[in-house]
């Protein structure tokens, strides 16, 4: 089974700054999820070694969610009249495990052409395509992924392209339509991809360009460009409009007309002025370095690269400059720009105090990303690393948050944050521990206890579906 | 068999003291292996040590087989995207269906950088499977061990491989039907073959399904030497391997098996191995549409050999172990976890005489682990090949072991 089918990138960006581009196309779902449920009453975990990924781990320790927040964390919460108690003795709980990199949805089960719609790969730059327009909400790796603790992850359009769309959000929960499954308030994110996949789908493939990584870097230059001239031309717009608002209406002269909508640019103008966050699929280390450079010309933030198996090689780089890294555990090799993976990447750019993240990039990876996590760390451990397990948990919950920029809302067991919390059967480093309990804004979303599972719609009529 | 020519070790090792997972019983609390020549001497209990033996001490350890790594391209693949480092299928155009006679041996490259970063968590042997076509070829086994190929190659042909999957079908023309169709006359025409050879050398013979060095391969396979090898996953295709393998009177080993739990019963009594993948569990495509974690277990229980499969990859072979660990997770017995990745396979290809067990006079593939060789916290502490102690330095060790301190290598922009 090859995890790898699909190699592809993501985004980054800055705080936002107010939307000054045209056409205000919001890069947050422009209308909310569907109210998700909630419990009536508080709930409370108790007995459980309660992981924070704040770096305070409670053994046992107790959480209490109220109206879908966490509302307390510690060795003893108070607990309100009619509270629902879950006793967890024995059980681990977690904040919800969160995926950077998935295609999920665009490259649903069964992997086939009919649903395959991650890559639009009919040009270089297709900034203006969305994950969410490709989005399969049905397919039946979003239940597995939850079965495995995953509680939002980030759908990716693929990596043929230099800039190959935007990616969104996704809190899964199952849901009838990409809207009704972005996670709330998260911004979206733009896919880029360094090194040899454009120069192959394109210059090897069809002799278009790009065909080199001199021909990579032309065209983000390029696209930037335009840009940059999309966003001024816009500001000019704007300056003139406010000028022609001011006079009197006597004096007016002609409305000035605006500029013509073009979505490409509009997404790019979003990354500029960070409402929509960069991830540069990129695996070598020079790469990398470069795409920093591209954004310094253009005044981009690269918020994080993904596969990045030679972060390690330029991890003081990426922890001074702030840019997460998504990598795996272990997977390496099936091409030259992934020769060079080892498994302790994420350990030493952690240890440099860097943001590293364990991605998927596979529905399979992804229903045990505290298991990849997991042989990441103990890489770490072995090479003499002075990392805790907590640092390892934040590599799948706060800083894959931090990179889609949800942190304020998931990622840590912390008061106010989002009820998204798992309950592991054991210790979730251990390769024997099951998800047993995945909770959603407090509410029990998967149950380990309560299968067979109800089979996908593309699974009914195939009789029981196993774990 | 003379597997221990050339590269097998010539100082005597004692691994004292580990708990040893024999796997031929129970483990064994405190234990000492014995190396010599190659092969294991003894395994006992207790801490006694031959003179002059080289004593290492494995206190608070564990001490398996090393592991067989079942269908990988390990050897065959350096980069898999890159042609040219790549020889686990023949690529010719129109692609030809029956390609029984390659020899995935020939194509195995000992100085593979990839073999000693699988060697260094545990795997000592492996399975190098060609891919493509309705026969794809050849397999070999082979020890992770330095040496010319000649010296690493303990057996090969291992088995000649079919796929009864979509992809065997694409090979024939689209149907999984005509890929039957089509292997059924294939091993029709070898045994025609193996008995008319002089016919066919005088020119006298009709036209048979394969060329003659694919026939000749295929000798094997009816003869009885070497088993059919089915990558098979669908339940139909699953079913209609053993009604082919009972037709055709030739021992079958399945590799894949995604929905091979739903006959279980079948495989049991006809007594075919399955080499599973345990990450298993997507629909991912109209032959695998009911796969499930808990399928090794489900084999196992009732009474099918269950071996897990690298699934043709080659760089992350080593997560073998993880795959265990989820199979046990969901309810493959411990030890028969650790079989899957040893006994098992040693068996399913008749060579349970010289691998997968630790006992007096089987090869000397020793692994010793800080912990439990299933869990994500153990790690290698010393590998032995043929009695031989190898480095636990890979390439990829080498590259860590180079970045370890950036100072005064990349200057700051």
């Amino acid at each position: 089974m090859r995890m790898l089918l699909l190699l592809l990138g993501a985004g980054c960006a800055t705080a936002g700054s107010a939307p000054s581009s045209p056409a205000a196309a919001p890069a947050t779902s422009a209308a909310g999820p569907m109210d998700s449920p909630r419990n009536a009453k508080p709930l409370l975990l108790r007995g459980a070694t309660v992981w924070t990924a704040t770096g305070k781990t409670h053994a046992p320790g107790e959480v209490l969610i109220v109206d879908g927040r966490i509302q307390e964390v510690g060795e003893r919460v108070s607990v309100p009249p009619g509270a629902v108690v879950m006793d967890l003795p024995g059980r681990h709980v977690t904040p919800g495990i969160i995926d950077t990199h998935s295609h999920l949805g665009v490259y649903p089960a069964p992997h086939i052409e009919a649903v395959s719609d991650g890559n639009e790969a009919t040009a270089p730059v297709t900034a203006e395509v969305e994950a969410a327009h490709g989005f399969w909400p049905l397919d039946p790796g979003i239940p597995r992924a939850l079965a495995g603790g995953v509680t939002a992850m980030q759908v990716l359009p693929g990596s043929a392209n230099l800039i190959g769309g935007r990616g969104f959000t996704v809190k899964l929960r199952p849901g009838r339509s990409a809207r009704a499954m972005r996670f709330p308030g998260a911004p979206d994110g733009l896919k880029m991809a360094c090194g040899e996949n454009p120069k192959r789908v394109y210059g090897r493939d069809r002799k278009a360009p790009p065909m080199t990584r001199m021909g990579n870097v032309a065209g983000y230059r390029a696209a930037f460009s335009r840009a940059r001239e999309y966003r001024d031309r816009w500001d000019f717009y704007r300056r003139q409009l406010q000028d022609w608002e001011k006079k009197p209406v006597a004096e007016r002269k002609e409305r000035p007309p605006p500029p013509d909508r073009n979505l490409q640019m509009e997404t790019l103008v979003g990354a500029i002025e960070g409402r929509i966050l960069v991830h540069v699929h990129c695996y070598r280390a020079d790469e990398m370095l470069l795409m920093l450079e591209i954004a310094d010309e253009f005044g981009f933030r690269v918020r994080s690269f993904h596969h990045a198996v030679e972060a390690y090689k330029i991890r003081d780089h990426l922890a001074r400059r702030e840019v997460g890294a998504s990598t795996w555990a272990d997977w390496w090799g099936f091409k030259l720009e992934a020769f060079d993976g080892i498994q302790e990447n994420a350990a030493l750019l952690a240890a440099a105090g860097g943001r590293s993240i364990i991605h998927s990039d596979s529905g399979i990876g992804m229903q045990r990303l505290n298991q990849e996590a997991a042989k990441a760390y103990y890489k770490g451990r072995a090479m003499g690393l002075d990392l805790t397990e907590d640092e390892a948990l934040r590599w799948v919950t706060i800083n894959p948050a931090w990179a889609l920029g949800i942190d304020k809302s998931v990622g840590t067991l912390e008061p106010g944050k989002m009820g998204d919390v798992v309950v592991w059967s054991g210790h979730p480093l251990s390769v024997y521990s099951h998800a047993e309990k995945v909770l959603l804004d407090g509410v029990v979303a998967y149950d380990l206890s309560a299968r067979p599972a109800t089979p996908s719609d593309f699974e009914t009529g195939l009789g029981e579906v196993g774990p | 068999m003379n597997v221990l020519l050339g590269i097998a070790a010539l100082e005597t090792v004692a691994i004292v003291g580990g708990t040893v997972e024999t796997l031929e019983g129970a483990k064994i609390p405190t234990a000492t292996v014995v190396m010599r020549d190659g092969r294991i001497e003894r395994v006992t209990p207790g801490r006694e040590v031959p003179a002059g033996a080289r004593v290492v001490d494995a206190s608070g350890r564990i001490v398996t087989p090393g592991f067989i790594a079942a269908n990988t391209a390990l050897g065959l693949v350096e980069i898999s995207l890159e042609p040219t480092a790549r020889d686990q299928s023949i690529e010719s155009t129109p692609p030809d269906a029956n390609r029984a006679a390659f020899r995935a041996v020939d194509a195995i490259n000992p100085r593979s950088v990839l073999i000693p970063v699988q060697r260094m968590e545990g795997i000592t042997s492996a399975i190098a499977v060609p891919e493509g076509g309705l026969l794809s070829g050849q397999s070999a086994f082979f020890d992770l061990a330095d040496g010319a190929r000649a010296e690493a190659v303990v057996r090969a042909p291992l088995a000649i491989h079919a796929h009864l999957s979509a992809g065997g079908g694409a090979a024939v023309g689209g149907s999984r039907g005509y890929a039957i169709t089509h292997l059924r006359e294939i091993l029709d025409d070898a045994r025609v073959y193996s008995r008319t050879r002089r016919n066919y050398d005088r020119n006298q013979s009709r036209a048979l399904a394969g060329s003659r060095l694919d026939l000749e391969a295929l000798a094997l396979v009816i003869d009885g030497r070497v088993p059919l090898a089915i990558h098979a996953d669908r339940e139909a295709e699953l079913l209609a391997a053993l009604d082919l393998a009972r037709e055709q009177r030739v021992r079958i080993v399945i590799f894949g098996g995604a929905e091979a739990w739903r006959i279980a019963p079948a495989l049991a009594r006809e007594k075919v191995p399955v080499f599973v993948h345990a990450f298993e569990n997507v629909p991912s495509g109209f032959d695998a549409l009911s796969s499930r974690l808990d399928n090794a277990a489900l084999l196992q229980r009732a009474g099918v050999a269950v071996g897990l499969s690298a699934g043709g990859e080659a760089h992350n072979v080593r997560t073998l172990r993880q795959q265990a660990g989820v199979a046990v997770s969901w309810g493959l017995p411990y030890q028969e976890g650790l079989r899957a990745l040893c006994r098992t396979p040693a068996q399913a290809f008749g060579m349970g005489g010289d691998y997968g067990t630790l006992a007096a006079g089987k090869v000397a593939n020793v692994v010793v682990w800080t912990g439990d060789p299933l869990e994500l916290s153990s790690q290698v502490e010393h590998v032995f090949v043929r009695g031989k102690e190898m480095p636990l330095r890979s390439r990829q060790t080498e590259l860590r072991d180079r970045y370890r301190v950036l100072d005064g290598m990349l200057p700051r922009p």
